[in-house]
């Protein structure tokens, strides 16, 4: 017995949920944005069990590019969080919720 | 399962635990080595009365690190601190797996074939990358772990050093690749074989070779780039709160480090196991051509390692601006260089 | 043999998952989300996928989760410590919502079950290095350029961010340090 396409599926669905609990109720935006590097995840996951399960390599190329742009996501998005740490010394998120400085 | 994937597994057992004792061997035969080859630079003896001229001095060193006493610093994060010295050591080790260590050993009277590489990855160069950037945590983690300044910051210039020289160590094994066209180690330690020693990389690759030993004693943390682990800059460093096993930990996850680098080198460059003549004088696949390509390999690891403790006794320091100036700003464009020039030679000489 | 495999690093993933949004400390949520990445990639080689795997390891676990952490060490993030009263019905809903979430998936995953797909991992050939590198340099070679220029203008914006003197603060060429 092999583990069957659903498993995965699962596996990440279960992932995704746990990523968008944390998102909801993390107040750190760094715990946050951990949290949405954990969607991505659970996606590529998703990609990468259907590229095997139909023999296709289109979805295992998906994945390369989704890592490619959350890579860069990551750079300008921790650039953007020091810039706004600078500003207000606080990284909780409930601190940055109006756009006056 | 059956008996065949039990005997599988059991001897790859056999060959990791065979290959660990290996490894951990000549890498305290290499910290004893250090210090003599350096006493003999700086005109001085080197540790010499235990054991014949210091052979057993290994061993009173493992001896020292156990019974010292082990201070853990009080408002540290415990967690973290037990874990640093083993994420680095387990990062300098996890790599020596798919090492080409020689080619098939034949038993002599029986029909048995020993493959001298414990796994071979079909990704094995980027394996050996990925293993490498993990080993970073190890030293971040130390010094922040560690509720101590110069840790941190010590801590933090190690880690941003290695970050940068792991992007032109992977640019220069870009060549490579493009020469042997797979990823998998002991493929391109095949396709160096045969021609006496005249198709090793280094001949085509030379500029890529260069870029790599320097990128590698950066990633190594060694002289002249062991700023952030001096003893005389920012009080050792990341590993300035540990003492005895932890310490020693970390030491040798540096020399395993040292040496692994140095057969990553000798397998992409110098033609792995091939040694020149043993072809015509054995003749492939016979006990002896393996021992004598084994016995090559390490020689030539050797070498690698006598280069870095040479260098040690000889260069100074780089500060830590010129050295990411230098990463960032000299070595990263010549490193892509390397690429044109290599990718230009292939397509005009396809002889290869 | 492949089940026990999935169940390890399965259980892996999720523990290190909950263990993410569980932590108050930032630093300890981002050794376990290196945790989570790589048992991801103890199970994209599962399905066939080694290249994927490494890329992976080398970019999620060891440059984006090194970005990460230098972060949090450098800006000296702490626990989170107190709640404010006015945010605390976020975390029932949290869970009620994601319990449905769970609910929706588990309806379309036990339909899925039921038309039979053949589950053809194992068989190497499609996530070697090289159909994905042949894949990509010729039939999918319009997103990798949209990605290298994605990428460079994420190097410009990161860069632009985080100089010295703010976004602001015009070409000041006579300051040399």
């Amino acid at each position: 017995m092999e583990p069957q396409l659903s498993w995965y599926l699962a596996l990440s669905a279960v992932l995704f949920t746990i990523g968008v609990t944390g998102v909801i109720i993390k107040r750190n935006v760094i715990s946050m944005f951990m949290c949405i590097e954990l969607m991505l995840n659970s996606v590529n996951l998703t990609f990468v069990a259907f590229a095997s399960f139909f023999q296709d390599v289109t979805g295992q190329l998906f994945v390369f590019i989704v890592m490619t742009v959350a890579a860069a996501e990551a750079a300008v998005g921790l650039g953007i969080i020091i810039a706004i740490f600078r500003n207000r010394e606080s990284l909780d998120v409930d601190d940055a919720s109006i756009l006056k400085l | 399962m059956d008996t065949q994937t039990a005997l599988d597994i059991a001897l790859k057992l056999v060959a990791i635990t065979v290959a660990f004792t290996v490894v951990l061997l000549i890498v305290a035969y290499t910290v004893l080595a250090e210090r003599r080859v350096l006493g003999f630079i700086q005109g001085r003896l080197g540790p010499n009365r235990v054991g014949y001229g210091g052979m057993l001095q290994p061993f009173a060193d493992l001896l020292k690190f156990i019974f010292k006493e082990d201070i853990v610093p009080d408002k540290s994060t415990r967690f973290i601190y037990f874990l640093a010295p083993v994420v680095a050591t387990m990062a300098a080790l996890m790599t020596m797996i798919v090492y080409p260590f020689g080619p098939e050993l034949r038993i002599p009277f029986t029909d048995i074939v020993i493959p001298l590489t414990i796994a071979r990855l079909d990704i094995g160069l980027l394996y050996v990358l990925g293993i490498t950037s993990i080993g970073v945590y190890g030293i971040m983690l130390a010094g922040w772990s560690s509720n101590n300044k110069y840790s941190l910051m010590g801590g933090l210039r190690s880690s941003a050093q290695m970050i940068s020289y792991e992007l032109a160590l992977g640019m220069s094994l870009i060549g490579v690749i493009l020469l042997a066209g797979t990823l998998d180690l002991a493929q391109i330690v095949e396709q160096q074989s045969g021609w006496h020693g005249t198709r090793w990389f280094i001949l085509f690759h030379p500029l890529g070779f260069v870029i790599y030993m320097i990128a590698a004693i950066a990633e190594t943390n060694r002289v002249p780039f062991d700023l952030p682990e001096a003893e005389t800059e920012l009080v050792a460093g990341f590993h300035t709160e540990y003492s005895a096993m932890k310490f020693a930990l970390f030491f040798l996850a540096e020399y395993i480090n040292m040496f692994t680098v140095s057969m990553l080198a000798t397998t992409l460059f110098l033609g792995g196991w091939n040694v020149p003549f043993a072809e015509d004088i054995f003749g492939r696949g016979t006990f002896l051509f393996g021992l004598v390509s084994a016995i090559g390999f390490i020689l030539k690891v050797i070498f690698f390692l006598f280069l870095y403790i040479w260098l040690r006794g000889t260069l100074p320091r780089f500060r830590f601006d010129q050295l990411m100036n230098f990463g960032w700003k000299i070595l990263l464009p010549f490193a892509l260089l390397s690429i044109f020039i290599t990718a230009t030679l292939i397509f005009l000489f396809p002889n290869l | 043999m492949l089940v026990l495999l999935f169940i390890l690093f399965a259980g892996m993933a999720i523990g290190c998952a909950l263990a993410v949004v569980a932590q108050r400390n930032p630093l300890y949520s981002a050794i376990s989300l290196i945790g989570v990445f790589i048992s991801l990639a103890c199970l994209y080689v599962m399905l066939a996928a080694p290249f994927i795997a490494a890329v992976q390891v080398i970019v999620y676990a060891g440059a984006i989760m090194v970005l990460v952490v230098f972060v949090i060490m450098l800006l000296n993030v702490e626990e989170e410590a107190h709640r404010r009263p006015r945010l605390k019905f976020l975390l029932p809903v949290a869970i009620a919502l994601s319990a449905v979430l769970i609910a929706e998936v588990a309806f379309i995953l036990v339909s899925v079950q039921e038309s039979r797909i053949t589950p053809a991992s194992g068989s190497a050939d499609v996530g070697l290095t090289q159909s994905i590198g042949s894949a990509l340099f010729t039939r999918y070679l319009l997103p990798f350029e949209i990605t290298s220029i994605l990428l460079l203008m994420a190097i410009v914006g990161a860069m632009t961010l985080a100089r010295r003197g703010g976004l602001l603060s015009g070409n000041d060429k006579t300051r040399r340090d």
